[in-house]
């Protein structure tokens, strides 16, 4: 398995987004925790785009940088958009009913994280896990 | 896939299994505020031990079922929280503030009969 895509469209997928996320982690070699890190970023963001966007996908795939081998997620949504992305990713802010520790939270699980958000165009999350 | 609520005593145990949905988590807070209720339970354990991505939304409910106990008179004790879970909800920012945790489903049950014990006393 090289590359995967999870269509995020009830909360069901979640659970299914992120249990992929860990085998991918698993078969590349992560350890536990890093598995268990993965897996946690992954369901914040696909929580993200069933709280926010209602639908959007997930894609998993593996990648490598010079000799390094990691796995990158991307969330990816047409919903309504990120108003202020900063602000977003400021610990304890939601505009939804929530603890506001998602997005900043799952930045802190990863070694990279990327966001770029439109209004009315949608968001796209990238996260990258490095093996070590 | 709901959560099975065991009986033992006068003590609720739920073992919450990996694949668990946010569905399953509501459906538990309800069940175990109605069966509080209905058998006059005084505790409750919630065991994670299966339990492999504790993220933020699950948390908030975890505390929601136990402040919900808590206000139907049964103290809540979580148990189980795998190590590499516990080190992912640090890193996330999560805490389990003014719910008592305990390392297994042994260490839950004797901390709630601590607790009976220290009531009864006081009575």
């Amino acid at each position: 398995m090289s590359e995967s895509n999870v269509p995020i469209e009830r909360e069901s997928d979640i659970v299914i987004a992120r249990q992929q996320g860990r085998q991918l982690a698993a078969s590349l070699g992560f350890s536990s925790t890093d598995q268990t890190l993965l897996a946690t970023a992954i369901s914040e963001v696909a929580r993200n785009i069933v709280n926010y966007a209602g639908r959007g996908e997930i894609t998993l795939e593996t990648v490598t940088d010079g000799g390094r081998r990691g796995i990158q997620v991307v969330a990816r949504d047409q919903g309504p958009g990120i108003k202020d992305p900063e602000l977003a990713m400021r610990d304890g802010y939601s505009t939804g009913n929530s603890l506001g520790v998602g997005l900043p939270g799952a930045r802190r699980l990863v070694d990279e994280f990327d966001l770029v958000s439109s209004l009315g165009v949608g968001t796209t999350i990238t996260m990258k896990k490095w093996l070590r | 896939m709901a959560v099975p609520i065991l009986k033992q005593g006068d003590v609720l145990i739920a073992s919450i299994q990996a694949a668990l949905s946010d569905r399953d988590l509501v459906d538990l807070r309800d069940e175990l505020a109605n069966r509080v209720g209905r058998l006059r339970s005084r505790g409750v354990v919630i065991d994670l031990t299966a339990l492999d991505v504790l993220d933020s939304f699950a948390t908030r409910m975890i505390r929601g079922i136990a402040y919900t106990a808590k206000l139907r008179g049964a103290d809540t004790v979580v148990v189980g929280i795998q190590p590499d879970v516990a080190f992912a909800m640090v890193q996330l920012g999560l805490a389990l503030e003014g719910i008592a945790t305990a390392l297994d489903l042994e260490e839950g049950l004797a901390l709630l009969q601590a607790r009976k014990a220290e009531r009864d006393v006081r009575k």
